[in-house]
Formats: C-alpha cells, sequence, structure tokens
C-alpha cells in the first residue's frame, strides 16, 4: 500500500492522523530510539527523520542546533541508513519518512540513497530546499519505485503553483501554516483557516499542517480542517528539557479528547 | 553574460536555484523585477549616472611604474576599484540594488556580511535611499571586525550576530534567507556576491560589469592595445566577475585568484577551484564547488582576508573554470602579506588583504613577460581601513602597544 493509500485508510478511523519528527543523533541515536518507540506506542502515524546538514536553511534555531550537535557528536550519512533500517522493521505500523536536504542525497548519489531507502521501507522524503524545478530525477526515481515526494504548499503559492506542484507531489501536501522557518507559535485563526481552504481546493492529496503546533488546542481545530497535524520542535523541546520519558504522555495528550 | 543557458540560472553544470516553496513567490517577484530593469535601457543610464554622482565613478586605472620596472617585465596596472565610496567594489552591487528595490516599492533591505565591507556598502545604500536595514554577521566576524560593525550602526542598521553553526559569511547567509522568508512583503535581499539561487548570480554580475566596461575603455586608452591578462582574488567572485565580464570575447588569460591559507595542502584554506577539498555540491541555493566532506557536510575555511573565507564560488565562475577560460590559483596568507607590503612601499598603495592575493599572482607573471605587453590587478578594495585587521596580520609591535595603552586608559576612565 502506497503511503497515500495508507493514510486515506487510518482518516476512516481517526479525525485527524500524527506526524512527528527527530533530527537523528541528537541528542543520540538511543534517545532517538527511546522517543520512536514512545511515539509508536501513542500511536503516531508518520515519523520524519532528519539527517542532519550543516547548512539547513528551512529550519530554525531549535531544530538548526540539533543538526549541528548530532553532526558535532560524528553522525554520519550512513549511521543514520543502518538505525532507520532498525528502526522501520522494529515499528511496522509507522509510515517513516526521510527528512534531509539535498546536498546529502546529492553526495550519496541520488539514485543510489532513494533505492537504498526504498529497500529499508522508507514510505517518503520530505527535501525543503528541492523545489520541483530541480528535481526531475528526484521525481522520476520516486514514481519508479513507489516512493512519495513530499510537496509543499505554503501561503504565498498562488492556485497555479499549488496545482503544479500537487500533481508532481505524492503520499500528503506538507502545508506551511504561516511565513517563516520551524519552530514558532502559528495563531491557528481565520488567516489559518482560509489557506486551509484554498490548499483543500487546490488538491485531493491529504493535508499535513505544520510549523509551531504544540497542543491538544492546536490540533483539535485543525480536525476536520486538514488530515494530519506535524509536531517538529515541541517535542525535542520536550526531550531537551524533561527527557525521552515525556514523550509518550505528551503525544497522548494530542489526541486524548 | 554570454554562456548558453540551456536551463533558467544555469551555467554548465552550475547554478540553478534550490529555494524552500516558501521562497518561491518572493523569488518570483524578484526574477520579474530584474528582468524588467534589464530590458528598459534607461536603468543602465540611471546607475552609472547614480555611481558618478555617488561613488567616484569610473573609477581610475592606474599605471603601477614603479612595479612594473621592479619586476621588469610586464607593464601593471591596477584598476582602482578601492576609490569606490564605502572603500570596495561592494558599493556597484548594492547600489545597483537600491534603484531595483525603489522600482519595487519595498521599505526594507536585509543582508549578509562576512568582513562588514558588504554590510557597510548595504547600510550606506539603504541611509541614502530611506530604507530600514537589517544586517546578518557571523559572530566570530562581529568580533573581529568591530570597526565595520560601529559604521553600520551608526548609518543607522540594525547589526544581528550570527551565533549558529561556523558563525562567518554562510551562516549569516543562512540567517538572512530565514528573515526573507518571515518578510519577503517588504523585505528585499541584498545578495552581496555572485552566488546563491538565481538570479542573484547573474543580477550582481551584471551589476558589476561596470567594472570590466570600463577598464576596457581604459586600457585601450592608455596601452593603445588588450592587456595579457587580468588578475582578480576570488572569495564568492563579484569583483573578479566584473572585471573579467570587460574581456570575455578577447584575447586575454583571465586569472582568479583564491584564498591558500596556510597553504592548499592544509585543510586551513579557502580554494574551491585550485587544491583537492572542494567537490560539486548543493547549499545555499545553488550548485556550485563547495569545500565540503564525503557526506555532503560544509567544512571550516581559513583566510587571512575575511572577505574570502567562504565555502562555495560563483557557478558562473565554476563553469569559466571548468571550460578553461578562467585560470585558477591559490595565494598564501604568507604570500599576501609580502605582497601587500611591496604594494605599499613601491606604489603609495594600500590594497585590502582580499586585493592583495591578485597582486601576488600577478607579481609572480608579470617578470616573465615582455615590457610591452600590459595586466591589470583588479584592486577590488583599500586595505587602509581594515587597519585593525592589517595591523595585526603584520604583527605590529607598536601597535599593539598602541591598542594596549588605549585600553588601560578606557579601563582607568570607566572605573574598572
Amino acid at each position: 500500500m502506497d503511503l497515500r493509500t495508507d493514510i486515506e485508510q487510518r482518516l476512516k478511523h481517526k479525525p485527524i492522523l500524527l506526524m512527528t519528527h527527530l533530527v537523528l543523533g541528537y541528542p543520540s541515536l538511543g534517545v532517538n530510539r527511546e522517543v520512536i518507540r514512545a511515539m509508536a506506542e501513542n500511536g503516531v502515524d508518520c515519523i520524519e527523520l532528519q539527517i542532519p546538514f550543516s547548512e539547513p536553511m528551512a529550519d530554525g534555531p531549535v531544530i538548526l542546533r540539533a543538526n549541528q550537535d548530532a553532526l558535532k557528536q560524528g553522525i554520519r550519512v550512513e549511521d543514520c541508513f543502518r538505525f532507520a533500517g532498525e528502526i522501520i522493521r522494529e515499528f511496522p505500523g509507522v509510515n517513516f519518512l526521510f527528512m534531509t536536504y539535498y546536498n546529502i542525497i546529492f553526495r550519496y548519489g541520488e539514485e543510489a540513497f532513494l533505492r537504498r531507502a526504498a529497500e529499508i521501507g522508507m514510505r517518503g522524503f520530505i527535501v525543503p530546499d528541492l523545489p520541483p524545478e530541480e528535481g526531475e530525477t528526484y521525481l522520476r526515481i520516486s514514481r519508479e519505485l513507489g516512493t512519495a515526494p513530499i510537496m509543499f504548499f505554503t501561503p504565498t503559492s498562488t492556485p497555479e503553483r499549488m496545482r503544479k506542484v500537487a500533481e508532481l507531489g505524492d503520499g500528503f501536501i506538507y502545508c506551511v501554516a504561516r511565513k517563516g522557518v520551524t519552530g514558532k507559535q502559528t495563531e491557528i485563526d481565520e488567516t489559518l483557516a482560509d489557506h486551509l481552504a484554498r490548499y483543500r481546493e487546490a488538491t485531493d492529496l491529504p493535508l499535513a499542517v505544520g510549523f509551531g503546533i504544540s497542543s491538544r488546542k492546536d490540533v483539535a481545530l485543525l480536525e476536520g480542517k486538514a488530515d494530519m497535524a506535524v509536531i517538529g520542535t515541541a517535542t525535542i523541546r520536550l526531550v531537551d528539557e524533561q527527557g525521552a520519558g515525556a514523550v509518550g504522555p505528551f503525544i497522548a495528550s494530542l489526541t486524548r479528547s | 553574460m554570454n554562456q548558453t543557458q540551456a536551463k533558467k540560472g544555469y551555467f554548465g553544470n552550475w547554478g540553478g536555484a534550490f529555494i524552500p516553496e516558501v521562497l518561491h513567490q518572493p523569488f518570483f517577484q524578484l526574477n520579474e523585477a530584474y528582468r524588467k530593469i534589464r530590458a528598459d535601457e534607461s536603468f543602465w543610464q540611471e546607475y552609472v549616472d547614480l555611481m558618478a554622482n555617488y561613488s567616484c565613478r569610473p573609477t581610475p586605472l592606474t599605471f603601477a611604474e614603479n612595479l612594473s620596472n621592479h619586476f621588469g617585465g610586464a607593464r601593471i596596472y591596477i584598476k582602482r576599484e578601492d576609490l569606490n565610496h564605502t572603500g570596495a567594489h561592494k558599493a556597484n552591487n548594492v547600489m545597483g540594488q537600491g534603484l531595483l528595490v525603489k522600482r519595487m516599492g519595498k521599505k526594507r533591505v536585509i543582508a549578509e556580511t562576512g568582513a562588514g565591507q558588504h554590510g557597510v556598502a548595504t547600510a550606506t545604500m539603504a541611509a541614502r535611499f530611506g530604507f530600514d536595514c537589517t544586517i546578518y554577521m557571523g559572530e566570530e566576524d562581529v568580533a573581529r571586525q568591530r570597526p565595520n560593525v560601529f559604521w553600520m550602526e551608526k548609518l543607522g542598521a540594525t547589526v544581528v550576530p550570527v551565533t549558529d553553526g561556523a558563525r562567518t559569511l554562510k551562516d549569516a547567509i543562512n540567517e538572512a534567507f530565514r528573515d526573507w522568508v518571515t518578510s519577503m512583503d517588504e523585505t528585499h535581499y541584498v545578495f552581496g556576491t555572485v552566488c546563491g539561487p538565481h538570479p542573484f548570480p547573474e543580477m550582481v554580475a551584471w551589476f558589476q560589469s561596470i567594472i570590466g566596461r570600463e577598464a576596457r575603455d581604459q586600457i585601450l586608452a592608455r596601452h593603445k592595445a588588450l592587456p595579457a591578462a587580468v588578475y582578480a582574488c576570488v572569495g564568492g567572485g563579484s569583483n573578479a566577475l566584473g572585471i573579467f565580464q570587460g574581456f570575455m570575447d578577447d584575447d586575454v588569460r583571465l586569472v582568479g585568484v583564491e584564498a591558500g591559507g596556510k597553504g592548499t595542502d592544509t585543510d586551513q584554506h579557502a580554494s574551491r577551484m585550485t587544491g583537492t577539498r572542494a567537490s560539486a555540491g548543493v547549499a545555499q541555493g545553488y550548485r556550485t564547488m563547495f569545500l565540503q566532506d564525503d557526506d555532503g557536510q560544509m567544512l571550516d575555511t581559513h583566510s587571512i582576508a575575511a572577505g574570502l573565507d567562504y565555502v562555495g564560488i560563483s557557478p558562473i565562475l565554476a563553469e569559466m573554470g571548468e571550460s578553461g577560460r578562467v585560470d585558477f590559483a591559490a595565494a598564501t596568507d604568507d604570500e599576501v602579506l609580502k605582497a601587500l607590503e611591496l604594494t605599499m612601499r613601491a606604489e603609495g598603495i594600500i590594497p585590502a588583504l582580499e586585493s592583495s592575493h591578485a597582486f601576488v599572482q600577478a607579481f609572480k607573471d608579470a617578470p616573465n613577460m615582455g615590457r610591452d605587453e600590459a595586466i591589470i590587478i583588479n584592486m577590488s578594495g583599500r586595505g587602509d581601513k581594515d587597519i585593525f585587521t592589517i595591523a595585526h596580520a603584520f604583527d605590529d609591535p607598536s601597535w599593539k602597544k598602541f591598542i594596549i595603552d588605549r585600553a588601560d586608559g578606557y579601563r582607568k576612565s570607566s572605573g574598572g
């Protein structure tokens, strides 16, 4: 079953899905494993595994520092592949996606990277600095492999632009709730509702909404308007402040009504 | 540029626009605005008039008679970009972008800066045009370049020290992009060099081409012939492309000189086209030769000249290097100081540490050339305003004593 179909199946039983994010090697692969277990046990549907990059231009300060810290500890792309392979086998109920910047894929060899990821069971890829205009090979190989190249909608995207990128993408659309980088609070207000209505009009793909979501209240407000809530920076902060043990109760609290 | 561009913003295999989707619309607007000014002949004249009125253009081409006699080979000419307002070629680009911002109707500009030259130039432009201005500068550069920070602030800009990454130029660029993502409606990002996503390499090269246009006319008037070679230092590459564009279709050797630091055989340099540490990559929005490891993580760079201390190189120069149109060389920190000292003594001219890299290679080649041949060195900036950096590089004892005494004085007067 491809990622899109899997998401649509899950939506028959839940009002909204959850996607979480973590930076591989931050604070360590051991803690990553505990955090992923807590996420999986509490019903997370998709997890973004970010391969660190030295120049993460689309990330805010929290994720940026996590990238740097992981690199300082010596994490390599090879470590990320091995770890991801183990995790995917251990948690078959979760859809895993690699999130990284294009240079990591480019240096590894685009085709080799995508094939290896597909072989270990990776369901899709989020590459924020690879617009479709530059991603011909990436899109072609993804189609061959049946993995989902995730595309973005943003508040400044025109309807024509959204239709174009949605056609090239698969899995779901990563919707940016406001202008800016990761990790800042989003006011879930009428403006967001307007954006989501515009997004919905442009595609049939499921809509995942990210950037700044951190509470049950935020998630509840998205129900009926979006298909998946993306929790990024909030769990990294939580692990920094309270340790991996706090992740399970936090995730459970997001969907408990 | 004359290169055939099969794909928009590409120069051979290099360039492109690797930008997050959230920047798609501002780049679309910028491309449109750029297309309009390129099509509008009055724009270039407005730009030339502004530079004549405000920035001492055309800058002179100085015949360096003493240096020419010293080496006994080619006649050495120096293109004096140091005589621009704010002391470097950076003014050409920022004033051009300032006119563009006016036409776009935006009210705020942001910029990254390494050594501070581009930051000072942007703050100056913002003051002149009445724009709000924020400059991103790596924390390490803020510490190294206090005089430039002082002037940026006095000119009315807000200087934001960047505390992430290596805390140098590339990190300042990342941070400026982060600002732009949230502020694009009213803000223009004044990119400082011929790097980054399309259209910046092409647009900045166009503004800087004023150097080469002038230099070609000047050498023909003075020497009655084209030069045998043209030398320029290469960090991002804007001064080099600026002067090279005057001689693209001529039988003139073009030489780009990179920062050799402590030697290209060490890990303390910033040479992308010379040496073996660079490889093809994609970062900061474009594809070029980057100093990076096998995984694609950017490496730390080093140069005595902060303006050359950068991981990437213009995609246009990467293509010109690959095709063989431009020859690349590297100059080490030690060679740079020797060339600077000689130029000061022989000609009474003080090149910036960046520019002194070009002098190194010109001095190596000049003795082997004929007396009837001419070469041009692009002196991208002046060194006297970087007195703190240059005095430190020379390890000058009387300067150190002055600083210590002055610091003691401040300590006493502040009661510390």
